[in-house]
């Protein structure tokens, strides 16, 4: 059997950072421990690097089928891997819509060609996203369906959440949800308040956020089922989650690192790498969402990597599209932000980019331990670099953070015991 | 220095602010003296290329360049052209291509002329953005202000209207708060935008209060289609509520001068007899904006000369 050693490194356990040699046996960890040996065995020279479990990000756009323009399969698995991650969950917002388990079994077969990560899809909530009739959600399942959700587009249908919420239980599937009151959005590009104001821009209140995010507590809170919020960026949607989770409601929650590093401050040069959806909001909103990483309230971080051709940004602000190419900078922006920032430990930033999803979704990896899958990221955390687009694997070079200093150079990232990115 | 562009007041120096109105001063006498054709520009090609609707922006820059000597070009793209066929950026590169001097960008959508400004060689001229700025019109009524009032420090105006969708309001407040006078707003909740205080106005809870010694009344248009769209129930309520009557005229300084930058309704922002009063100097305004375009536009081509001779 294949093997391979990862000598001389820091692992982040759940328990804490401790010296440890992990052995790799196929696609397991076979044994974790001090000055481990063996001679058959490949080595990884881990000095100075930190092992963590492969990151997870259970929000990204792969684009494919439809848009790969924009970014498919093969270059949104590499530019995953070059960020660290061993498992990512893909929106169903291609076209066609992922909404039936055709597509789901597409996606996966297409991403075991590509072998580099685990592509695990996420099934429409209802047909087309057209918020009208659910979508096959067992047949999904069967075919390797995650989760559903109708991201991008909100089930505005308070009816239809509720029976989606109640139908996807059925399989153990839990509804990911975009929240957005459209009406509140009302065709707005940036956050409402000074900086929309300032630059002419219509604003998106928080409260189009809110207002669906509340519902959605309250639907999983009278049903007795789960539910899932996307991209948290609000100070009151924290709030929101904080109150329901102290109730017990059976509600998890994510965030992205642009809304924990970012404030609406950039949206004035009218650069359209910064329009995102929801929009980078405000410093108060910035230090709810740091607090609600910090005391668990937001479960886990995600990218809601969006890739986009540059014709769709360089233009005029509100003509472009939303979103961020975010999947080859979330680990290093979050460990600058939340770890060096010093709202996280280590541990805890594991457990958000990587045991968090897994637990949501029921998914492997996620932690390091002995018979686990061998997911595994290593980082040098005390490089420093310099965050470049150019140098981007994925198609969708739009990002906010280009020429932003960063720590925590991703090293090797490695699945099911294979070697997928070495930084060189 | 005035740079390569105007986009905005909210990015532009009160020194240079001052230098475009004194410039200004010239160029109105010149006006006035019916001498309209000046070589001041000769040689030089100003493009009007307007995304929206407009008659007297676009009128008065198109005569301010004809006064001055240059060649002039006017493109009208649709608003609909905007979402399909050419980008912005491509028109840039081929207005570019032919040489003009100055490109004057009206838009509907806020931020379009800054994006365009960084395509091109040719001085941008905002001629109005979105819900951003219109800072040209913003210096035809400092320019009709200072006229009246001889300066701007500790003068009171009045800003009554459509503030949220107004981009004359914010190259006002910009401009004005930067020149040392004071501005006030007042608008249906509806249509006052988030953070205009923390921007510098004074946000009022009345027409009386917004109006207390104000020296200029200034009322922005009313848009139908803002009422089609639920944010004020009729244009009778607008005008009995926010609209002004001389009546209201008894709260500012008895001595006050009223503006719009039109196109007015009348009986919606104001009554017939406040339009056509002594002290209203909505015409003068447009006498003004030619003025102040010649300026403006002098200053951009002297500027380039300048950069060229220096290339």
């Amino acid at each position: 059997m294949r093997k391979l050693l990862i000598k001389g490194g820091m692992a982040v356990l759940e328990s804490g950072v401790f010296a440890r040699d992990i052995l790799v046996e196929g696609d397991t960890i076979a044994k974790m421990g001090e000055h481990l040996e063996d001679a058959d065995a490949e080595v990884v020279d881990a000095r100075g690097l930190h092992i963590f479990p492969g990151l997870i990000d259970m929000h990204v756009h792969l684009r494919e089928p439809g848009f790969e323009y924009k970014e498919d399969i093969a270059s949104g698995s590499a530019a995953a891997v070059r960020g660290g991650f061993t498992q990512i969950c893909c929106m169903p917002n291609t076209q066609p819509v992922c909404d039936n388990a055709a597509i789901v079994g597409y996606i996966v077969a297409r991403a075991k060609e590509v072998g580099l990560c685990k592509v695990r899809p996420i099934g429409a909530i209802t047909n087309g996203e057209q918020g009208e009739n659910l979508a096959e959600m067992g047949k999904m399942k069967a075919a390797g369906a995650v989760a559903v959700s109708d991201d991008g587009r909100p089930v505005s249908d308070a009816r239809m959440m509720r029976l989606a919420m109640e139908y996807a239980s059925d399989f153990g599937l839990v509804c990911l949800s975009h929240c957005e009151d459209k009406s509140l959005v009302d065709g707005g590009v940036v956050n409402e308040g000074y900086n929309s104001t300032l630059a002419g821009l219509k604003g998106i209140p928080r409260a189009a956020e809110e207002i669906m995010l509340a519902r959605e507590i309250i639907l999983a809170e009278t049903l007795h089922k789960r539910v899932h919020i996307c991209h948290v960026s609000t100070k009151g949607g924290v709030q929101l989650l904080r109150e329901a989770k102290a109730r017990g409601v059976r509600v998890t929650a994510e965030t992205c690192p642009h809304y924990f590093t970012l404030t609406d401050d950039v949206i004035v040069n009218y650069d359209a790498n910064t329009k995102v959806n929801p929009p980078i909001r405000e410093a108060e909103d910035v230090a709810a969402i740091k607090e609600g990483l910090r005391d668990g309230t937001l479960d886990c971080i995600v990218t809601d990597h969006a890739p986009h051709h540059r014709d769709e940004k360089n233009c005029e602000y509100n003509l472009a599209a939303f979103g961020i190419s975010g999947i080859e900078t979330s680990f290093s922006l979050s460990y600058t932000a939340l770890v060096r920032g010093g709202v996280l430990t280590l541990e805890q930033l594991a457990r958000r980019m990587s045991g968090a999803p897994a637990q949501i979704l029921g998914l492997e990896g996620g932690s390091l331990r002995e018979g686990g899958a061998a997911d595994l990221m290593l980082a040098d955390l005390e490089e420093k670099y310099v965050i470049d687009p150019k140098d981007f694997l994925s198609k969708g070079k739009n990002t906010p953070f280009a020429g932003k200093e960063v720590y925590g150079r991703v090293k090797y990232t490695i699945v099911d015991g294979n070697i997928k990115y070495r930084a060189e | 220095m005035l740079g390569k562009d105007l986009l905005g007041l909210y990015d532009t120096s009160a020194e240079d602010i001052v230098a475009i109105l004194d410039t200004a001063v010239g160029m109105k006498k010149l006006l006035t003296q019916n001498l309209k054709k000046l070589p001041h520009l000769q040689g030089r090609t100003v493009t009007t290329l307007f995304y929206e609707n407009s008659t007297r922006t676009r009128c008065s820059f198109e005569l301010a360049a004809k006064y001055l000597g240059a060649g002039t070009v006017n493109i009208s793209a649709s608003s609909s052209s905007v979402q399909k066929g050419e980008t912005l950026i491509d028109t840039g590169y081929t207005l570019d291509a032919m040489k003009n001097d100055v490109i004057v960008m009206r838009h509907p959508m806020g931020g379009a002329p800054h994006i365009l400004a960084k395509h091109v060689r040719a001085s941008v001229v905002n001629g109005g953005d979105g819900m951003n700025e219109h800072p040209t019109q913003a210096l035809l009524d400092f320019y009709t202000m200072r006229e009246k009032f001889g300066g701007f420090k500790g003068l009171k105006v009045a800003i009554l209207g459509d503030i949220k969708h107004s981009r004359v309001a914010k190259s006002n407040l910009f401009g004005l708060t930067k020149l040392g006078a004071e501005v006030s707003m007042y608008a249906p909740a509806t249509l006052m935008p988030q953070g205009i205080g923390q921007l510098g106005a004074k946000v009022a809870s009345s027409r009386e209060e917004a109006l207390a010694g104000a020296n200029v009344v200034m009322g922005l248009r009313i848009q139908l289609e803002r009422m089609h769209g639920g944010l004020f129930p009729s244009l009778s309520e607008y005008n009995r509520y926010y609209g002004l009557s001389e009546e209201h005229l008894r709260y500012a300084d008895p001595d006050c001068i009223v503006m719009h930058p039109g196109p007015v309704n009348r009986g919606v922002e104001f009554t017939s007899d406040v339009i056509d009063a002594p002290n209203s100097k909505i015409t003068e305004q447009v006498l003004n904006g030619v003025a102040v375009r010649m300026a403006l536009l002098f200053l951009l081509v002297k500027n380039r000369q300048e950069g060229e001779k220096n290339a």
